[in-house]
């Protein structure tokens, strides 16, 4: 295969090419460098601030995992953030971009929180836990269907239509927590009462129960869109609706129901938020989770089983800042930096996966030994 | 193989036959000889994959002349002259411009050299007015200056007869006065080598005589414009000289004054290639589907399809014949229940396991078509895009119209896992496993696993849009046969095809559409292709039987 | 009379950093790019733009007020600027998702900006990062010998901070240049339709980085405006607090035109401090949600009247790649 010199004058420097076919092996050397990457990156960061980034490292390590304590601290951030991500994935799945899983799970939250207030004491613990949890299912299921039902309908943008709901509904949490559920004694700071002992979660291995959800959901999850008929469904839609209309498949149905399970998850972690890890409600009940949870199923590619991974990844970091902010005086915001920084990495290196460059004169001999 | 070797020893008689390319003797005057070409191509070359859309393409265009380039589709024209205007870069072969060699990279160069092109599907910024349409991308000062735009818009609407309000918006626009938008762009731009990818496909009778009548004050204004067309009547009608591609080869060039378009089919079409496909002696079965006054019209309220009416029957392949845009898409996916119908019938005969069902599947959507036991199979033209999921391996796609009948909440996969190897195996199917993404996989390739879902429902009728476009030979007799075998077992197929020479030996009978018209229904045994050619690109009356 | 002139005075100096991200994001989401990172950016400026203060004041022998807000505008611009960049390579060059892009720049960006005014705090002998008097004096109100003593008018229009005249100036400059200016027509061809762009030989990939990084710069700027005007130039932990996202949501309300964004931005700035001025009965933490329930109004309207103008720019969010078309 010669090359026509002219050609090849005209060709631009560096030519973007699509890949055929990448090895699982490549793939994975290609994400390791991006971690190492953002590794890099971060101890650069720490550097400049004066610190040996190893012993940094180390101690986050041992801040998030070194001690019983520490560990079930970590599991603890580590299981919304999970559940968070699993609920989004049917949606991402579609590519129906629920950014509203922070409300959804807002909405299950105060959906449970509102039996355990005023329930407690006429219900038996095993009843009112139960109607806890269907009050959250059913509340993040109605938070996220209302964009499903206005996407079907008329198109409205469901990007900007879940993230309004956001804070629609953290709107109503404050005005439930300065007013009608405000404890009357805590005064000048309005707080909503401590749940009673009923309506809290049993532990198991010193970690509320909710990680038994979450996992049980992990499987759930990964059966669902793996396995079932709606899954099958979905993964068609998002792909391409003209096939899903082709196949007979009725697209407007699929958005609601999948948005209605996509809450309901969100509304279940929710339940666990409250019912698990603070016993009430507050307004950081959601804190955020439901948008790093987006971030969590998208590097995860939507795969349930490596969200734990993720999910377990971002949660050490988290509890392992808080251990150099007292040990190197680092501010616990670093957590937040790494995390950015380890997105950035991971988020632009699929490009990489995905495609390769060529660079002039050097066709396709250097493409297939790539 | 013989295949192949033997159609290019004809295509090579035929151009020996037809003549050295170029104008012949007898020009008029003032096109002489010294008068050099505006724009001239030769032996360009553009090949994609393994396709060669334009083979060693020689061609000039004059000064105030009318170019008709002329072919069936698929036969390079708009290939080639996306090449002149910068949107894809030739292979090999030289472009000259004015006499000189030029380099095209994008289109900002084409316009650069005088070259403007109007193509088919307009690009237009849909809530920009006219005039911004016109300036944009402009080099100049920092605002436009929209007074001396408007001025300049009117002073060419003026001078070529264009009728145009440079305030209004392109949203607000007919297809029509989107089309002059688009002229007015290039000619604003400075072009004085025009051209028009089929421009009157979109366009009402009245509106094309407007705009040939523009196109004729182009020429006199010593414009050189190239039309891209398949439509005889406009040819005749409007240029001066006429070049026919075939099969991505240049056959010829003549003078319109000196050709009947007789001789231009026969150009366009080739002489009759024999192929040797099989078609098998089958005993005419039953009637399976029967369409009468079907009528549909699009979102932008084009008639699509008009009171089309025939009939397929078990047994027997039914060709549909027609240049691009007749309205064979919407045929096939108002049949297939996914185009909405605005008139007419679409009753539906068959058997579903010895049940004789009789449905009229207009307004149905396909799920109740599946329903309701009807037989029906349908592979469309766009394989990634609709009919398979491109990210989805050979099984999940064998899933898709079967995947409601397991019982239970989940889906099945043994059975699909089963067909996925069987349609593999029998159709040998090259792929990287059952589990790879059919977008991994060639188009012919990817035709089989398409092609084969469809027919092992066992369907009464099995309805193919141009299912071998883009394969290679041997992918394309692979489906020829499954199309006999299906036609053996007693359904009706419906082949719409663009390949005459493959309609005339594959078919039992061939309708042809033109317009959104059936302009007539032909025995493939004893039709010519000459006949077909003129059906497909004049709404005759046809002898419809 | 005199309870409505201080609301309308509260609600400019509470709706311009509103104001800033709107633009940022208005001109940004022009090019195609749904950029959900205003957030981040915000707080990025707003820490860049008080070090910048801040490090200068120290530094200086005899720092000059104006000249610290100089500083202060040029960092906060050139931090935000740096965090669209970000975002522009992964999404743009890249071709990263828009949505996940975008909110891990909201959490890189918050996490940034708390991680380096905790450590300017830290490395400070009082514990806490705060301006002194004389630069603190330069984001204070102005008093126009004259024209601000004008009964009514002057305390409505001629007492606010520099910056809320600055934001003022640079809606009309971005409507002006979305509107007339060649350049804005090819942007806003850029994201209408990258292809009929590209065809027409604009540089689709120049005009989407453009376009998001001064973009993100405007959205530093307001994140800026927070921290020294709202919080009086010192850092506080969170201090942006959603606002970033209330600008996305001001987008949506404006429909895309930089004009309605002032009217838009002195709406929502009025109903963010309105429940200190008009008791309507109604709870104050429902009273927030006003502007997100008007947004939702705004975006289930639009999609319903299908009028061409308002729509979102048609390419919003969708990425281009030239060999796809």
């Amino acid at each position: 295969m010669t090359e026509n010199a002219k050609t090849a004058q005209r060709e631009p420097l560096v030519r973007i090419v699509k890949r055929g076919d990448i090895t699982a092996g490549k793939v994975w050397l290609i994400r390791a460098l991006a971690a190492l990457g953002a590794v890099l990156t971060g101890a650069l960061l720490i550097l400049a601030l004066g610190h040996n980034p190893a012993a940094v490292y180390g101690q986050m390590i041992v801040g998030a995992a070194g001690s019983k304590i520490a560990l079930v601290e970590t599991i603890k951030i580590a299981i919304p953030l999970l559940g968070a991500a699993v609920a989004i994935a049917p949606a991402f799945k579609m590519k129906f971009w629920n950014i509203g899983a922070e409300g959804q799970i807002m909405a299950g939250a105060i959906a449970a929180s509102y039996f355990a207030l005023f329930y407690s004491q006429s219900l038996p613990r095993p009843l009112l836990l139960g109607v806890m949890l269907l009050a959250a299912l059913a509340g993040g299921a109605l938070w996220g269907v209302i964009p499903a039902v206005f996407k079907a309908k008329w198109g409205t943008n469901e990007t900007l239509f879940t993230l309004m709901l956001n804070y629609i509904i953290l709107g109503f949490e404050q005005y439930l927590q300065n007013g009608p559920w405000k404890r009357p004694s805590s005064g000048g700071f309005p707080k909503i009462a401590m749940f009673d002992e009923a309506a809290r979660l049993p532990r198991l291995f010193g970690v509320h129960i909710g990680w038994v959800f979450v996992l049980l959901l992990v499987i759930g999850m990964t059966i669902y869109l793996r396995r079932s008929k709606q899954g099958y469904e979905i993964a068609v839609v998002g792909e391409s609706e003209r096939t899903a209309r082709y196949a007979g498949m009725n697209v407007g149905r699929i958005v609601v129901r999948t948005m209605l399970l996509s809450g309901a998850v969100a509304g279940l972690v929710g339940f666990l938020q409250v019912s698990g890890a603070n016993y009430t409600l507050t307004e950081n009940t959601a804190g955020g989770i439901g948008f790093t949870a987006i971030t969590v199923a998208w590097l995860a590619k939507l795969n349930p089983v490596v969200m734990v991974f993720i999910a377990a990844l971002l949660a050490v970091l988290q509890k392992g800042s808080g251990r150099i902010q007292t040990e190197f005086l680092i501010p616990a915001s670093a957590s937040e930096v790494l995390t950015g920084i380890i997105l950035f990495f991971m988020l632009g290196c699929e490009f990489f996966i995905n495609y390769r460059l060529v660079l002039r004169g050097r066709e396709r001999k250097n493409g297939q030994s790539d | 193989m013989a295949f192949a070797w033997r159609s290019r020893v004809c295509a090579l008689r035929h151009c020996s036959i037809t003549g050295a390319p170029g104008c012949g003797p007898g020009a008029k005057g003032e096109c002489g000889t010294n008068n050099p070409n505006a724009i001239e191509v030769r032996n360009l070359t553009k090949r994609f994959g393994e396709v060669v859309a334009n083979n060693k393409v020689c061609l000039s265009v004059r000064r105030g002349e009318i170019l008709a380039l002329l072919g069936e589709n698929g036969s390079g024209k708009t290939t080639l002259m996306n090449m002149l205007s910068g949107i894809y870069f030739p292979d090999e072969g030289d472009i000259l411009v004015g006499g000189e060699p030029v380099v095209i990279r994008s289109p900002r160069d084409a316009y650069a050299l005088g070259i403007g092109m109007i193509h088919q599907h307009f690009k237009l910024v849909d809530v920009f007015t006219a005039a911004e349409n016109i300036a944009l991308g402009l080099e100049g000062g920092p605002v436009i200056d929209r007074r001396a735009l408007a001025r300049s818009i009117r002073e060419i609407s003026g001078r070529y007869g264009f009728d145009i309000d440079p305030d209004k918006k392109v949203y607000d626009m007919s297809v029509s006065e989107k089309q002059t938008v688009e002229i007015i762009k290039v000619l604003y731009r400075g072009a004085d080598i025009l051209i028009l990818d089929e421009p009157t496909a979109v366009l009402t009778p009245q509106e094309a005589d407007r705009l040939f009548a523009v196109l004729r004050s182009m020429r006199d204004d010593g414009k050189a414009v190239v039309i891209i067309t398949h439509k005889l009547g406009e040819v005749m009608a409007l240029s001066d000289r006429v070049a026919v591609l075939r099969k991505g080869s240049y056959v010829g060039s003549v003078e319109t004054a000196q050709t009947s378009p007789q001789a231009l089919t026969e150009m366009m079409v080739g002489r009759a290639v024999a192929l040797d496909i099989d078609r098998p002696e089958v005993q005419r079965g039953e009637e399976r589907l029967k369409v009468v006054d079907l009528t549909c019209i699009s979102a932008e309220g084009v008639t699509m399809l008009d009171k089309v009416s025939f009939s397929a029957y078990g047994g027997e392949i039914l060709g549909i014949a027609g240049v691009a845009g007749s309205g064979q898409k919407e045929l096939c996916e108002a049949i297939a229940g996914l185009c909405p119908v605005q008139g007419g019938a679409i009753l539906y005969a068959g058997q579903v396991g010895g049940v004789e069902v009789h449905e009229n599947l207009v307004g149905k959507s396909p799920m109740e078509i599946i329903k309701k036991g009807v037989a029906l199979a349908f592979v469309p033209e766009d394989r990634l895009g609709m009919g398979l999921v491109a990210g989805m391996d050979v099984i999940d796609n064998m899933l898709l119209k079967s995947y409601r009948g397991s019982r239970g909440p989940f889906v099945d996969r043994g059975p699909a896992r089963a067909l996925a190897q069987q349609v593999v195996d029998r159709l040998a199917v090259v792929t990287p496993g059952l589990t790879a993404p059919v977008r991994r996989m060639s188009g012919g390739n990817v035709q089989k696993v398409l092609v084969g879902r469809e027919i092992a429902s066992s369907p009464e009728v099995l309805i193919t849009a141009y299912p071998v476009r883009g394969l290679d030979i041997n992918s394309s007799y692979t489906i020829y046969h499954l199309l006999n075998e299906q036609k053996q077992r007693g359904a009706a197929v419906l082949f719409v095809g663009e390949d005459l020479d493959v309609l005339l030996e594959l078919c039992d009978r061939i309708l042809v559409l033109c317009g959104g018209r059936v302009s007539g229904v032909v025995d493939a045994r004893w039709a010519g292709k000459e006949q077909i050619g003129l059906l497909m690109t004049q709404t005759g009356k046809g002898d419809a039987q | 009379m005199d309870s409505l002139i201080n609301l309308l005075v509260a609600a400019v100096l509470a709706g311009t950093p509103l104001l800033f991200g709107t633009l940022g994001e208005i001109l940004t989401e022009k090019s195609g790019n749904l950029n959900l990172g205003v957030e981040g950016i915000m707080f990025m400026g707003g820490v860049a733009g008080l070090a910048g203060a801040y490090y200068y004041e120290r530094a200086a022998q005899d720092p000059s007020g104006l000249l610290a807000l100089l500083i202060a505008i040029v960092c906060a611009f050139l931090c935000g600027a740096f965090g669209s960049l970000i975002y522009s390579v992964l999404t743009v060059t890249l071709r990263a998702n828009q949505n996940v892009t975008g909110l891990a720049l909201t959490i890189f960006g918050t996490g940034f900006a708390n991680f380096f005014g905790e450590v300017m705090a830290g490395q400070s002998e009082s514990g806490y990062a705060a301006v002194g008097d004389t630069v603190k004096a330069a984001f204070a109100g102005i008093h126009i010998p004259g024209l601000s003593d004008i009964p009514v008018a002057g305390r409505l229009l001629f007492s606010y901070n520099i910056l809320v005249y600055l934001g003022v100036a640079a809606a009309l400059a971005l409507s002006w240049f979305l509107r007339r200016s060649r350049k804005g027509l090819s942007l806003r061809a850029v994201g209408e339709s990258p292809q009929t762009a590209d065809a027409a030989g604009i540089n689709v990939t120049r005009y989407k980085y453009a376009a998001t990084c001064v973009g993100g710069g405007i959205c530093g700027i307001g994140g800026m405006y927070i921290v020294m005007v709202t919080c009086g130039g010192i850092w506080v932990h969170d201090c942006v607090g959603g606002k970033g996202w209330i600008a996305v949501a001001l987008v949506i309300f404006a429909m895309w035109s930089p004009a309605r964004a002032l009217l838009g931005s002195l709406v929502f700035g009025a109903l963010s401090i309105m429940r200190l001025y008009v008791p309507l009965g109604i709870p104050t933490q429902l009273y927030d949600t006003f502007p997100y329930v008007a947004t939702v109004l705004v975006l289930v309207f639009v999609s319903l009247r299908r009028r061409r103008e308002n729509q979102p720019p048609a390419s919003l969010g969708v990425p281009y790649f030239r060999e796809d078309r």
